[in-house]
């Protein structure tokens, strides 16, 4: 669990992050969003000490980030950023097991946890191992960059616009890859992205940050059902907004009894795509199937009724 | 575009052939009774018989022709090896043949057409290895090549009769003596500029406000004209040994050597200086900003990740200073600090052209060499070239 | 007055009063020299030496510059396209040359005086501002040269409107190295007989009295100091009209 405990961080008179206060449960992934200026990428430097708190502190698992010599806090967590940042000169195995060689851990150690880390990211270590960075697509060094700051185990990992640099179609790919990488690890991971999209997608908790201040922090559905100020409702997009919503839920929630014609769709679907089909193919009424079973089917008006539930901010 | 280039001669082999053709009209080499007078010009088809001359010419046209089709690099680069080697026969049967019987003190010097042809050839030469365009280990192993043919050449004593190898021989110990102190002045003063300048760069990184006033101070080194910087030197080294104690045992003296090295030293030490802080800020901020944020000290970030990166540019800066040490340390002949230059200055007071040359060209030749070797290490140490190269 | 301005003042009083006024600075360089050796150099006025320095330095410039520009705009259009890679060679490989062993071949074919220095700074002054002038013209935004042609400019209104504009701050980069260069240079060239500042440095050395050294050598020093600097003022101005230009785009 990070606990983050009334933060400010103050530049030439200016509060860049403003008393902010958060608690990440372990296991989870949270997004920080907001636009440029926010302070959103110093509250996260706050974390590993690379920008140093004007007041407050930060507890992980308990222990007091200022507890700790700043390298040694740093090692223990991952950073991954835009762009990258790999050693241009050192092979794919020497950029991921850079930290732990900084840990002193054994070669071989270093070894089989690369191989580890490729293998999970469906890079085969064989191929991979000693290629240099430049050789590498900007889909592999981003995936690369992000094994790099999983490599030692780290108690969280920081992300910041981990896939700012990335194509559309690449980065749809690096967020499923990431959101299956962090179910299966269990990491802790905090994310920075001014993409609100990317929030509700990877977040288990979105936070929402406006001009050094947190103004919101919560599911991704409470923060589309009810924004809490003006901006946090422009940052979701007025019109889309239901739409978003639909995109969080899986069909399974308001599947009912009953038969429908035409081709089937799975109950992992989201709502969203329930919609976009019964659009596409002029039908009210889907059949629903699981594991190539039948299950039931689901309606326009039921799918209807739940994107209702958004409403205008206070 | 590509009609342009596809057609079949290339535009600079189709120059170089004129401008050879052209050069031919131009004498060969000079005959002169003596060293002092001035020599008649000698065109290419009077320096031997017919039946040396002939050949010796058919080779070199079609070494000019093998330098005209554009898509065969290859070829062209031949063509302009086998130019020159039909240069170098030539020279050598003709400087031969025109001594016979024209008197002990006879001289054959190298003429405007010899030195246009010889550039001529070099430009093909470069022009076709520009399209070749070799990896670093490639262009090591030409280099070599290279010097190893100019060494036989020279070393054979194939051109033995040519006026300026007989400057050679009569300072064949000079020249040697010569050689060394050259290379002692410019490689001698890059180490130390290097020992010194690698740390004062590394401060200067660190600290802004050492920045600030050591690179203005070292640019403002930089303006002194040479002559003056040398002329500054001798007096100073000449007060330290009088005045501190010990200083002149441990050889510290006004003339000679060290007032010319320690011009160089102070030379040096803006490109040094500079290239090093330039290739420490070369690191990209992402990649640095990562490497803070694993946990690296700034020292593992120094040694692991901006020093690798930073290399070639500071290798560059040290190119910037051995070449420029080599053509310096040319003045160091006029303030009695040996090397090429004193033989530069020695003919330029008596007129004795050959002189100039012989202290001119191993300076030329050396600077050469210098800088594509310094280029080929600047290359290999750029990230994985060797495996793009 | 900003502090550079102030010493750009004092360094202009400084070198007027070296020049014009040498003799009042003979307390200063008084030390320097043997005693009962004179003090100040008088042989020549150092004014006339200071503008036939100048004037030599001037004249191979511009002449460098011309011949320079020109043949960069020419292997950068298509046609000398083919000139290109050995343009790039000959500029890379031809700076190796020393500048003196350019000035002491030069000599046999010219005799002594200011010709083999002229040639000499001539030749050597093109090779740093083709170099420029050619990753100048040849290393321009590809978007704004497509929209050049796109608004239905000529070729030769693209090269004059768009492309010279866009390389005059490195252009300029090469003409200040090349300047800066020949001031030193022409210093060598009175070891040939070239009526420069040289003259002074050299009866200094021949005559051990370093006070002619030091007179000889500030005054260059000065010299290229502040042409330098005006380079530079001028580089900067105009990379800052090029950068303000762009955002507005």
């Amino acid at each position: 669990m990070i606990e983050i405990d009334n933060i400010t961080k103050v530049y030439d008179g200016r509060a860049a992050v403003d008393s902010v206060s958060m608690t990440i449960e372990s296991a989870t992934i949270t997004a920080i969003v907001g636009t440029s200026g926010s302070g959103k990428s110093t509250l996260l430097r706050m974390i590993n000490r690379l920008v140093e708190p004007t007041s407050g502190e930060v507890r992980i698992n308990g222990e007091l980030t200022t507890d700790l010599e700043k390298n040694a806090l740093r090692r223990r967590i991952g950073y991954a950023i835009q762009g990258h940042g790999l050693f241009p000169h050192h092979t794919v195995a020497r950029n991921i097991g850079a930290v732990p060689q900084l840990l002193g851990w054994s070669k071989d150690k270093i070894s089989d946890r690369i191989n580890e880390l490729l293998n999970l990211f469906s890079m085969p270590p064989e191929e991979f191992r000693d290629r240099y960075p430049a050789e590498l697509s900007g889909g592999q060094q981003q995936r690369v960059g992000v094994a790099r700051a999983l490599a030692s185990r780290p108690d969280l990992l920081l992300m910041d616009e981990p896939f700012g640099a990335l194509d559309p179609i690449i980065r749809t790919r690096a967020q499923a890859d990431l959101h299956r990488i962090q179910r299966t690890l269990g990491s802790t991971i905090l994310l920075v992205t001014h993409d609100m999209e990317e929030a509700i997608q990877l977040g288990d908790q979105v936070a929402v940050m406006d001009q050094g201040r947190l103004v919101q922090h919560g599911t991704p559905a409470d923060i589309i059902t009810s924004p809490a100020t003006r901006f946090v409702a422009e940052m979701v997009g007025g019109v889309d907004r239901p739409l978003r919503l639909l995109s969080l839920l899986p069909l399974s929630e308001i599947v009912e009894a009953g038969e429908a014609e035409g081709p089937p769709i799975n109950d992992q679907a989201s709502l969203r795509d329930a919609l976009s089909v019964c659009l596409g193919s002029g039908r009210n009424t889907l059949p629903v199937e699981r594991d190539g079973a039948l299950i039931g089917r689901v309606t326009l008006e039921a799918i209807r009724s739940r994107a209702e539930g958004t409403h205008e901010p206070r | 575009m590509p009609n342009r280039t596809s057609s079949f001669f290339s535009r600079p082999g189709l120059l170089f052939a004129v401008l050879g053709l052209v050069a031919l009209l131009a004498p060969f080499v000079t005959l002169a009774a003596n060293r002092i007078v001035a020599g008649v010009g000698v065109p290419v088809w009077d320096i031997a018989a017919a039946n040396t001359t002939i050949p010796g010419l058919a080779v070199l046209l079609a070494g000019l022709a093998l330098g005209l089709p554009a898509a065969l690099p290859k070829l062209r680069l031949l063509g302009a090896t086998v130019g020159v080697a039909a240069l170098v026969w030539l020279l050598m049967q003709g400087s031969t043949s025109l001594l016979e019987g024209a008197g002990p003190y006879a001289r054959v010097s190298l003429g405007s057409g010899f030195w246009c042809l010889l550039a001529i050839l070099l430009l093909l030469a470069a022009d076709a290895l520009s399209a070749l365009s070799p990896g670093p280990l490639m262009r090591a192993g030409l280099l070599v090549a290279a010097i190893i043919a100019l060494v036989l050449v020279l070393w054979s004593g194939a051109l033995a009769d040519l006026s300026i190898y007989r400057e050679y021989i009569s300072r064949h110990d000079a020249f040697f003596d010569a050689a060394q102190r050259h290379l002692g002045l410019a490689f001698g003063s890059l180490m130390v500029a290097a020992i010194t300048g690698f740390p004062l760069g590394v401060f200067c990184h660190h600290n802004e406000g050492l920045r600030g006033s050591v690179l203005p101070v070292l640019s403002f080194l930089q303006t002194i004209p040479s002559l003056a910087m040398f002329g500054i030197m001798i007096p100073l080294l000449a007060w330290v040994s009088s005045t501190i104690p010990g200083a002149k045992e441990l050889g510290v003296a006004g003339i000679g050597f060290l007032p010319a090295f320690l011009a160089l030293v102070i030379y040096s030490l803006l490109p040094v200086v500079a290239n090093t802080v330039a290739g420490l800020e070369a690191t990209p901020p992402v990649t640095l900003d990562a490497a803070r944020g694993m946990g690296m000290t700034r020292q593992q970030r120094l040694i692991q990740v901006q020093l690798p990166l930073g290399l070639p540019v500071m290798l560059a800066g040290l190119r910037i200073v051995l070449v420029q040490n080599i053509g310096l340390a040319v003045i160091a002949g006029l303030i009695g600090g040996g090397g090429f230059g004193t033989f530069v200055f020695q003919g330029l007071n008596q007129t004795a052209t050959d002189l100039i040359l012989l202290g001119a060209l191993p300076t030329v030749t050396l600077a050469l060499i210098s800088a594509i070797t310094m280029d080929i290490l600047v290359e290999l140490t750029r990230p994985n070239s060797v495996r793009h190269g | 007055m900003s502090r550079a301005n102030i010493l750009r003042v004092i360094v202009v009083c400084l070198l007027l009063t070296l020049v014009l006024q040498p003799e009042w600075f003979e307390p200063v360089f008084a030390p320097f020299s043997p005693s009962g050796a004179p003090v100040i150099y008088t042989r020549a006025s150092l004014l006339s030496l200071s503008l036939s320095h100048l004037g030599i330095v001037a004249l191979a410039s511009v002449a460098a510059i011309i011949v320079a520009v020109l043949l960069a705009i020419l292997v950068t259009r298509p046609r000398g396209q083919a000139f290109l890679p050995l343009s790039r060679t000959i500029a890379n490989m031809g700076q190796t040359f020393p500048p003196v062993a350019v000035l002491a071949l030069a000599v046999p074919m010219l005799g002594f005086g200011a010709g083999p220095t002229l040639v000499a700074l001539f030749l050597y002054g093109i090779l740093p501002i083709f170099e420029n002038t050619m990753t100048g013209l040849s290393t321009l935004p590809p978007a704004t040269m497509e929209a050049a042609r796109g608004i239905g400019l000529s070729r030769r209104q693209r090269l004059l409107q768009v492309e010279l504009p866009l390389a005059l701050p490195l252009i300029l980069t090469g003409i200040r190295l090349s300047v800066v260069i020949a001031i030193g240079t022409a210093t060598i060239g009175s070891t040939v007989a070239a009526r420069t500042l040289g003259e002074v440095i050299i009866a200094g050395l021949l005559t051990n009295n370093t006070s002619y050294v030091l007179q000889g050598g500030i005054i260059v020093g000065l010299f290229a100091i502040l042409i330098y600097d005006v380079l530079t003022q001028l580089e900067a101005h105009f990379q800052k009209r090029l950068g303000g230009s762009r955002t507005t785009v």
